[in-house]
């Protein structure tokens, strides 16, 4: 299976006076699984519904291969979509109201208990989903979003409401999805809630794309920095500092930038103090994260 | 199309809210149906032949329709407003992202709702009403073809309703309001203006073309034409009833297919 190729092109949604979506332009490739990541309000589900049509976009262009969703012959057969707002009616039982949407694109009953099972929500079945918690109609929004068999999945923050077994469930699911050839969108307002799932990356900040490409790129962009400490904690600060390095002192030891672990434990040996700490420390990702999306670095 | 029909009726039967709908117009339109039948035996003996036996079947049978038709128009504007509710639409419109499409089936099921609506009720006012009529010794016309005609009749003006449910709506869509506008306008405000209309000559032929007078023309009987006595001769023929009904729900259709429906489902 090959999933179709989602390109967004010059996309501008406003609503009254606000700009959701400024100009925006991304390419989503079959067989790995993409993040499209941003804070909360950067315009990513406004993004979302406008690929699948159920937004009007002011300018630009959202199309698989080149079609956009409403010309598409069998939209639940290519594209399958699970949106964050999941919308439900509290009445009916989750295998009904995937029964009805079955129904308007000529999907089997039987198909219907395969995602269910799939999803495993089996037992819930036949109960109705205003008593499902937050985990069971994220699922059943899965088990939507797998009714047609799709060669595309969009997921607006899937792993929203899922317990720790639930996101370890969810993170093998959507590898092995793009494994098979489909294409994977994943969106998150959390870089650490996607990084060990995504391949590639998309990041966006007040409608516009802030960036584009994998994640071992972003990681390039990244400092490292070095936590110490010593019993002789001043020794250790002065011989460092001497060395060039930037020191910080904290409660959980002195951190360290612009050494290298190995650079630190050198310049401890020769100045004489015995280290009682030292780990190299990647924080910066989710930093660099932040401060592409324009709220700062936390130090 | 045919799919889009096939899950807006499983639309209605995967939820409670319609057979609830149903019960009440039952025991309604049977009571109501069941009071005026025993009430007609009286008249017809108290009125000295003013009033023929075959004057009362016609009345009975034709609450369901006369009292009864705010119920199709719940069921349908229900139908309508849920689903913005419950952003249901947003589902559908993936399944099916023709709006229009959507649409049309919402239509087709509700003609379909209309007519089990339209079943459920001649059930009560035909099953109830006929027994009663049989036990106060009014003759019960079931073996007359004109009582047949009414019975399809009332039918029609049933799903037609349900119709106009659907198209009021999309054009409404707060549950609510919507609610609390059918039933002020059915039950309070088009009686008032029925009886107002029949003041004047003039009002009276612009009275004709409200909702209810037309559901009255249409079925061709109605305990309103009691009410306001020799206000019937000037009444629509039964088939401009129905295109009249017909042209409300086409015209609510329209304006909401031309507004809430095309709107961003955000």
């Amino acid at each position: 299976m090959t999933g179709a190729v989602i390109e967004i092109t010059s996309l501008t949604k406003r609503f009254g006076g606000t700009t959701a979506v400024d100009d925006l332009s991304f390419r989503v490739e079959p067989g790995v699984v993409t993040g499209f990541l941003g804070p909360n309000g950067a315009g990513k589900t406004t993004t979302l519904r406008t690929l699948v049509g159920l937004v009007q976009p002011t300018a630009g262009t959202a199309t698989f291969d080149g079609k956009r969703y409403a010309e598409l012959e069998k939209p639940l057969h290519t594209v399958g979509t699970a949106l964050e707002a999941a919308s439900f009616h509290p009445g009916r039982s989750g295998r009904d109201h995937l029964r009805v949407v079955g129904a308007a694109a000529g999907i089997p009953t039987a198909r219907v208990d395969e995602v269910l099972a799939w999803v495993g929500l089996a037992d819930a079945a036949k109960r109705r989903v205003g008593g499902y918690s937050l985990g069971m109609r994220q699922r059943l929004g899965l088990a939507f979003a797998l009714l047609g068999d799709p060669g595309v999945l969009v997921l607006d923050e899937p792993i929203n409401g899922l317990d720790p077994e639930g996101i370890r469930w969810i993170r093998g699911f959507l590898q092995g999805l793009a494994a098979e050839g489909r294409t994977v969108l994943v969106s998150s307002h959390l870089l650490s809630e996607v990084q060990q799932t995504v391949d590639r990356l998309v990041i966006i900040s007040k409608g516009r794309l802030a960036y584009e490409g994998t994640l071992d790129g972003l990681e390039a962009g990244t400092t490292t920095r070095v936590r110490v400490d010593a019993a002789d904690r001043d020794a250790l600060a002065r011989a460092l500092t001497a060395a060039g390095a930037d020191v910080t002192a904290a409660a959980d030891g002195l951190h360290v930038s612009g050494l290298d672990a190995d650079a630190v434990g050198a310049h401890a040996l020769a100045a004489g103090v015995a280290l009682r700490l030292l780990v190299p420390e990647r924080e910066g990702l989710e930093n660099t994260f932040l401060e592409l999306v324009g709220e700062g670095g936390i130090r | 199309m045919l799919r889009s029909l096939r899950s807006e009726l499983l639309k209605f039967t995967t939820t409670r809210a319609w057979w609830v709908l149903a019960l009440i117009l039952f025991v309604w339109v049977g009571f109501t149906a069941g009071g005026i039948a025993a009430l007609g035996g009286v008249l017809v003996d108290e009125s000295q032949g003013m009033i023929g036996q075959d004057a009362i079947p016609p009345l009975v049978y034709s609450v369901v329709t006369a009292t009864g038709y705010v119920f199709p128009l719940l069921f349908g504007a229900l139908a309508s407003t849920t689903e913005f509710r419950h952003q249901t639409l947003t589902p559908t419109f993936l399944a099916t992202p023709r709006r229009g499409t959507v649409l049309v089936g919402k239509v087709g099921a509700g003609l379909v709702g209309g007519v089990v609506f339209g079943l459920v009720g001649l059930a009560a006012t035909v099953g109830v009403g006929a027994l009663v009529l049989g036990i106060v010794g009014v003759d019960t016309a079931l073996d007359a073809s004109e009582t047949w005609a009414l019975i399809a009749r009332a039918l029609l003006a049933m799903a037609l309703w349900a119709v106009i449910g659907v198209g009021l709506g999309v054009l409404m869509p707060n549950q609510v309001a919507v609610i609390v506008s059918v039933l002020a306008f059915t039950q309070f405000l088009e009686p008032l203006l029925r009886v107002a209309a029949s003041f004047w000559e003039w009002t009276a032929a612009v009275g004709r073309f409200l909702p209810g007078a037309a559901t009255d023309a249409l079925v061709g009987s109605s305990i309103y034409s009691l009410a306001s006595a020799g206000g019937v001769s000037d009444a629509l023929e039964w088939w401009q009833g129905g295109l009249v009904l017909a042209g409300y729900a086409v015209l609510f259709l329209v304006a909401g297919a031309l507004t809430t429906w095309r709107r961003d489902v955000t």
